[in-house]
């Protein structure tokens, strides 16, 4: 399947790319992290600390363990700070 | 309830004004304006709001409808601002009411506590000695413990 990978804040500047299409079979979000991991250093570098990395599913907050396989848009981002 | 989520900077007085005539059941209005600060030891020059568009919109509604059904609103206001701010601009304005004071103080502290830590916005702070991240406070999330 293809989803929408979308990246905010310091993951975005690290990473390069604000969002990409990504071509997978992950069921859950952690097994997304390995693959993109591979993608190259840049990827490695900026998920080295998934504990404080956060994941939306379809513009809901999930968790690592959440299962993707009906999700069309993924966004990972580090803790929100608005207000 | 009303939701703007924008760029553009807004006037909280009229926002306020508009709001408090409304409706005539209304005893009390409480409001919230959140501004971005500077640091006389390291001066901001600006700030830089990144959010997520579509998600926030969504989880703010979803938090501002959780807080009007808790505390029996009349009704409630988010404005939140993204983009570039400069020290001294507002950023943020939540105003609710409700037929006694207590339930509208406590549902715009419910909604700050909220916007702070559960609402897709991140802040980059610039200033002379360079550019950062705003870190998010562990305050922050404590805070969020009181309304369990």
């Amino acid at each position: 399947m293809t989803v929408r990978v979308l990246y905010f804040s310091w993951l975005r500047e690290r990473i390069g790319v604000p969002f990409e299409s990504i071509e997978t079979d992950a069921v859950r979000v952690n097994d997304l992290l390995v693959e993109l991991r591979k993608k190259g250093e840049r990827y490695n570098l900026a998920f080295t600390q998934t504990s404080s990395i956060c994941v939306a599913i379809d513009q809901e907050l999930g968790d690592m363990d959440s299962d993707i396989t009906e999700a069309e848009e993924i966004a990972f981002f580090p803790p929100m700070t608005g207000g | 309830m009303k939701l703007s989520v924008q760029e553009e900077p807004f006037f909280p007085d009229g926002k306020i004004s508009h709001f408090a005539n409304q409706n005539l059941e209304t005893g009390a209005i409480v409001s919230f304006l959140g501004k971005v600060r500077s640091d006389p030891e390291n001066p901001l020059e600006y700030m830089l709001i990144e959010h997520y568009p579509g998600m926030t919109e969504k989880a703010i509604e979803k938090m501002m409808g959780q807080a009007v059904k808790r505390w029996n609103l009349i009704d409630c206001l988010v404005i939140h601002r993204y983009g570039k701010l400069t020290p001294g601009e507002d950023i943020v304005l939540v105003v609710t009411s409700s037929k006694h004071r207590r339930e509208a103080f406590e549902a715009a502290d419910y909604l700050m506590d909220f916007l702070k830590s559960k609402a897709p916005f991140w802040k980059k702070e610039i200033s002379q000695n360079g550019e950062a991240w705003v870190e998010s406070k562990e305050i922050d999330e404590v805070a969020l413990e009181r309304w369990k």
